[in-house]
C-alpha cells in the first residue's frame, strides 16, 4: 500500500506538472488530448427548466425520472387524488342537500329518525372496500421500493452534515466530493468561499443550486446508503420519489435509479437546526462514459467495477484502466477538465 | 390564610346561589369547575394570541423568497442581528413556539380544560369535579408551564437563543445539537403541562365513572361526555410516555447518559418511537372533543337526536384505540424495515372507517331534520367540510409509499392544519357561539358570529389549501427561505393570514359587544333542540349547580 500512495502523490505532482504545461503549451494541443473522455473530463450539465425542479405556480407533483416514481405518481395522481375528490365533493353535495332540504322553512317538523342499521352498515362497509382498493397497490409500492440492489451495483454513500451533504463513492477510489449550496445574490452569504449562483452557465434555480454535484449514473440501479455526521438530516429528490433520513449512527440504504441524464434538485427534509434550510442536494445523472470520466477526474479516482480486472498497484490518477496512456497525457487531461 | 378560611364558609353556606368567595380566592384558589374553565378558556384565547402572532412573523416571513424580517425580531430575543445564524436560529424558535403553543397551550387548555371544566359535570348532572382542588392545580401547572416555555426563548439554545427544536424535539438535535438551557427549559415547560394533563384525566376519568346524576347510564351520556372520556384515557396512555422520553432527553442532556446517542449505544429513532407513541394519540386528543362538540351542536340546530349515537361514541373509542397503534406513520423515511411500513399503511388507513362514520352520521342527523342556521351551526357545518378535507389527504398520507414524496413537506403542513387548525379550531369557535352565552350570561351578535365564520372560512382556506400545492412541488416546511419556484402560492397562503387575522378582529369585536351591549340569556337560548342539562340551568349557571341531583328519566334521549 505505501508504493501505492507513492504513486498517488506521484500522480499528484505530475498533474501539477500537467497543468502548468497545459497553460504554457500551445492551446491547440488541448483539444485533441479531450477528445480521450475516459481520461477524466467534467463539465457540470446546464439543467432543463422544470425538470427535476419546481416549477412556478405549479400544483401537482414534479414530474418523475425515475421507474419508481412514475408508479408513486401514477398512485397518487390517478388512484388517491381521483378518491379523495369524489369524496370530499360527495361529502360537499350531501351538506348542500341538507342545507336545502332540510332547513327551518322547508322542512318545519323535524324527523325522529335515529337509526337504521342498513345504512350505517354501508357506510362502514363501503369506505372499508375502497380502502382495500388503494391498500393493493400501495403495498405493492412500498414492495418494490424497498427491492434491494443487484450484486455489483455502484455503491454512493450520502452523509449530511450541518450543514451540507458529503457524497463518498467507495467503488470509485473512495474519494468523497464536499456540496455546499452556492450563495444567493443580495443575502447574506451562507457558505463562505462559495460562489453565487448564477455565476456560471450551468447554474440551476437559487436555494437549490450547489458548488459540488453528487454525480450519479443514469440509467442503472445504485445503491445509496444514507447517514448522518452529527443530527439526523433526509435526503430528499422530489423528482425522484426519493427520500430516506441521514441518521447518525444508522446507514440507512435504499436503491435509487434514474431513467435519463439530468439534474434533479432536493433539499434537506428533517430539521437539523439553523441552516436546515440551506443544504440542497443536486444529483446530475450522467451516461455511463461520462460518469466514468467524471470519476477520472477525482485524485484516486477508478471506474467500479475494473478494479479487480486490474494490477496489484493502485493506477495513476487520470490514467486509462488498460494503463495504454502515458502519464503524463492524461494528468494534461485532468488538468484541462479543470 | 383568612382568605382560606373564608373560601371554606363560603362553601359551607351555599344554600343561596351564587354566593362566591372573594376575588383572590375564587380566581386563584378556585376549586369550581366552571371557574377554572373560564380561566383556561382566557388563557388559551392569550396563549393563542402569542401563537397566532408567531405565525403571523412566519407567514410575513414566508411572503417572498429570502430573509426579510427575523433579522429585525431576532433582536427582541438577545440576539446579535448580524449574526446570521442566530437569525435563521429564530425561524427554528419560531416554528417550535408555534407548534408548542398553539398543541398544549390553546388547543387542549381550551377544548379539555375550557369546555370540559366547564360542561362535562353539567352534562353529567354532577355538582362539580370528582378531585376540585387537583383541577385547580392542573389549570396553574399549566400556566407554569407556559412561563417556562416563554423563558426559554430567551435563553442561548445553541445558534441562536431558544429553543430550535421543532415541537417534536427529536434528538440528536435537542441533545448533542443544542447547548445552552433553552430546550431544557422547553422540556421542563412539557414536564409541567404535561402534569397537569394527567391530573385532568384522571379528574375527568373519576368524575365521568362516578359523578353521573341518576338515570344518567353510560349510553345516555351526551356525546361530548364520550368525546371527553375517550380523550382523557388517550392522555392518561400516552403522556406518561412523553414524559419519559423528554426526561430520557433531560439526562442525555445533562448527565451523561446515552439513550438517544448512538456514540454510547443509544438510538436517535428511539426517541422518534417514543414520541410519536404519545404524539399520534395526542392528534386525536386535539380533535376527540371537538368531534363531541359538533356532535352537540349539530343535534341542537337540526332539532334531532343524534343520528346513530352508539356507533358515533363507539366511533370515538375506535379511533382512540387505533390511535395508539398507528404511531410510525410519522417515521417512514426512518429507515423503518418493509414490512414495518406496511403494517403501518395499513393500520393508518384503517382509521378512516370511524372517521367516515362520524362525517357520515353527522349528515344523517342533519338529514330529515329542522335546522336552523345560528352561528353554532354554521360554524359546525364548515367543520364538517374541512375536517373532509383534512381526513382524506390523511389518506394519502397514510401510504408509506407515497409519503416518500411527501413526508416533511408542506403537504402534511396542509394536512394536519386542516384537521386542527380548520378542524378543532373551528370546533373550538363552534363550542365558543353556542356556550358563550350560557358561559357569560350575555348573547353575543348572531349577524359579527355569522361574518367571523365567513371571514375565517376564506382565510384559513386560503393559506392552508395552497399549501399541498407547495407540498406537491416539493417544498419542505421548516424552511424559512425557498426557491423562486414556489414564491406564488406563498404569497397567496401570506394574504390569506391577513385574512384570517381579520376575522379574530370580528371575533373580539364580539366579545366585547356582548359584554357591553349583548342581551340577557335566556336558560335555554337555542329553543327546542337543545335537549342536554346546561340547558336546564339558568345563564350563566349558578356557582354551584344540582344541589339537588337531577333525575334521568327513561325516555331521554342524549
Amino acid at each position: 500500500m505505501t508504493s501505492g500512495k507513492h504513486a498517488r502523490a506521484l500522480g499528484n505532482s505530475l498533474k501539477a506538472l500537467g497543468l502548468s504545461l497545459a497553460s504554457f503549451l500551445t492551446i491547440a494541443a488541448v483539444p485533441a488530448i479531450a477528445q480521450d473522455a475516459a481520461a477524466g473530463s467534467y463539465t457540470p450539465m446546464k439543467p432543463t427548466e422544470g425538470v427535476g425542479m419546481p416549477v412556478p405556480e405549479g400544483i401537482g407533483l414534479q414530474d418523475q425520472y425515475s421507474k419508481i416514481g412514475e408508479y408513486g405518481a401514477w398512485i397518487h395522481n390517478d388512484v388517491l387524488l381521483p378518491i379523495i375528490t369524489i369524496i370530499t365533493l360527495l361529502v360537499l353535495v350531501l351538506l348542500i342537500v341538507v342545507m336545502v332540504r332540510f332547513n327551518r322553512r322547508a322542512n318545519p317538523v323535524a324527523s325522529k329518525t335515529s337509526h337504521n342499521t342498513v345504512i350505517e352498515v354501508i357506510w362502514t362497509l363501503v369506505p372499508v372496500l375502497i380502502l382495500i382498493g388503494i391498500a393493493v397497490p400501495s403495498i405493492d409500492l412500498i414492495a418494490k421500493q424497498y427491492k434491494p440492489a443487484p450484486k455489483g451495483a455502484l455503491t454512493i454513500k450520502v452523509t449530511g452534515n450541518q450543514w451540507f451533504w458529503t457524497y463518498g463513492y467507495p467503488d470509485n477510489g473512495d474519494f468523497e466530493v464536499v456540496s455546499n449550496m452556492l450563495n444567493v445574490p443580495g443575502q447574506p452569504t451562507i457558505n463562505n468561499g462559495v460562489r453565487e449562483v448564477g455565476s456560471e452557465p450551468w447554474d440551476g434555480p437559487s436555494h437549490l443550486e450547489v458548488d459540488n454535484r453528487m454525480v450519479v449514473p443514469a440509467g442503472e440501479p445504485i445503491r445509496l446508503q444514507v447517514t448522518a455526521a452529527d443530527v439526523i438530516h433526509s435526503f430528499a429528490v422530489p423528482s425522484l420519489w426519493f427520500k430516506l433520513d441521514a441518521v447518525p449512527g444508522r446507514i440507512n440504504e435504499k436503491v435509487l435509479m434514474i431513467e435519463k441524464p439530468g439534474v434533479y434538485y432536493g433539499q434537506c427534509s428533517e430539521l437539523c437546526g439553523a441552516k436546515h434550510g440551506y443544504m440542497p442536494i443536486a444529483v446530475e445523472a450522467l451516461p455511463r462514459d461520462k460518469y466514468d470520466a467524471w470519476v477520472l477526474t477525482h485524485a484516486g479516482g477508478v471506474i467500479d467495477g475494473q478494479k479487480a480486472a486490474g494490477t496489484d498497484t493502485d493506477y495513476l490518477p487520470g490514467e486509462q484502466p488498460a494503463g495504454a496512456a502515458p502519464a503524463a497525457d492524461a494528468s494534461a487531461a485532468a488538468a484541462e477538465a479543470e | 390564610m383568612a382568605t382560606t378560611a373564608e373560601h371554606f364558609q363560603a362553601h359551607a353556606e351555599e344554600h343561596h346561589h351564587d354566593h362566591k368567595p372573594g376575588f383572590f380566592a375564587r380566581w386563584f384558589m378556585s376549586t369550581n369547575h366552571k371557574d377554572i374553565g373560564t380561566m383556561y378558556l382566557i388563557f388559551a384565547i392569550f396563549a393563542g394570541i402569542i401563537g397566532g402572532a408567531v405565525s403571523g412573523v412566519m407567514r410575513a416571513e414566508l411572503a417572498a423568497p429570502g430573509i426579510q424580517y427575523l433579522q429585525y425580531i431576532s433582536p427582541w430575543v438577545g440576539d446579535d442581528p448580524s449574526n446570521f445564524n442566530a437569525t435563521l436560529h429564530l425561524w427554528n424558535v419560531l416554528i417550535t413556539a408555534h407548534g408548542l403553543i398553539m398543541v398544549f397551550f390553546m388547543v387542549m387548555p381550551a377544548i379539555i380544560g375550557g369546555f370540559g371544566n366547564w360542561f362535562v359535570p353539567i352534562m353529567i348532572g354532577a355538582p362539580d369535579m370528582a378531585f376540585p382542588r387537583m383541577n385547580n392545580i392542573s389549570f396553574w401547572l399549566t400556566v407554569a408551564g407556559f412561563c417556562s416555555l416563554m423563558f426559554s426563548a430567551f435563553v442561548p439554545g445553541g445558534t441562536g437563543m431558544g429553543a430550535g427544536t421543532g415541537w417534536t424535539v427529536y434528538a440528536p438535535l435537542s441533545t448533542t445539537g443544542s447547548p445552552g438551557p433553552a430546550v431544557d427549559f422547553g422540556i421542563f415547560a412539557l414536564h409541567l403541562s404535561g402534569a397537569g394533563s394527567i391530573m385532568g384525566a384522571i379528574n375527568f376519568i373519576t368524575t365521568i365513572f362516578n359523578m353521573r346524576a341518576p338515570g344518567m347510564t353510560m349510553h345516555k351520556m351526551p356525546l361530548f361526555v364520550w368525546s371527553v372520556l375517550v380523550t382523557a384515557f388517550l392522555l392518561l396512555l400516552s403522556l406518561p410516555v412523553l414524559a419519559a422520553a423528554i426526561t430520557m432527553l433531560l439526562t442525555d442532556r445533562n448527565f451523561g447518559t446515552t439513550f438517544f446517542d448512538p456514540s454510547g449505544g443509544g438510538d436517535p429513532i428511539l426517541y422518534q418511537h417514543l414520541f410519536w407513541f404519545f404524539g399520534h394519540p395526542e392528534v386525536y386528543i386535539m380533535i376527540l372533543p371537538g368531534f363531541g362538540i359538533i356532535s352537540q351542536i349539530i343535534s341542537t340546530f337540526s332539532k334531532k337526536p343524534v343520528f346513530g349515537y352508539l356507533g358515533m361514541a363507539y366511533a370515538m373509542v375506535a379511533i382512540g384505540v387505533v390511535g395508539f397503534i398507528v404511531w410510525a406513520h410519522h417515521m417512514y423515511a426512518t429507515g423503518l424495515s418493509v414490512n414495518t411500513k406496511m403494517y403501518f399503511t395499513a393500520a393508518t388507513m384503517v382509521i378512516a372507517v370511524p372517521t367516515g362514520i362520524k362525517i357520515f352520521s353527522w349528515i344523517a342527523t342533519m338529514w330529515g331534520g329542522s335546522i336552523e342556521f345560528k352561528s353554532p351551526m354554521v360554524w359546525a357545518i364548515g367543520f364538517i367540510f374541512l375536517f373532509t378535507v383534512g381526513g382524506v389527504t390523511g389518506v394519502v398520507l397514510a401510504n408509506g409509499g407515497v409519503d416518500d414524496v411527501l413526508h416533511d413537506t408542506y403537504y402534511v403542513v396542509a394536512h394536519f392544519h386542516y384537521v386542527l387548525s380548520l378542524g378543532a379550531v373551528t370546533a373550538l369557535f363552534a363550542g365558543f357561539y353556542y356556550w358563550f352565552p350560557k358561559m357569560s350570561g350575555k348573547m353575543h351578535s348572531e349577524f359579527l358570529a355569522n361574518l367571523h365564520f365567513a371571514v375565517f372560512f376564506v382565510g384559513v382556506n386560503m393559506i392552508f389549501f395552497p399549501m399541498h400545492f407547495l407540498g406537491l412541488q416539493g417544498m419542505p416546511r421548516r424552511y424559512p427561505d425557498y426557491a423562486e419556484a414556489y414564491t406564488y402560492w406563498n404569497h397567496i397562503a401570506t394574504i390569506g393570514y391577513m385574512i384570517m387575522a381579520s376575522s379574530l378582529v370580528i371575533w373580539f369585536v364580539n366579545i366585547i359587544y356582548a359584554f357591553t351591549a349583548g342581551k340577557q340569556a335566556e336558560d335555554n337560548y337555542w329553543g327546542e333542540g337543545a335537549t342536554t342539562l346546561e340547558w336546564t340551568l339558568s345563564s350563566p349557571p349558578p356557582f354551584h349547580q344540582f344541589e339537588t341531583l337531577p333525575v334521568i328519566e327513561e325516555a331521554a334521549h342524549h
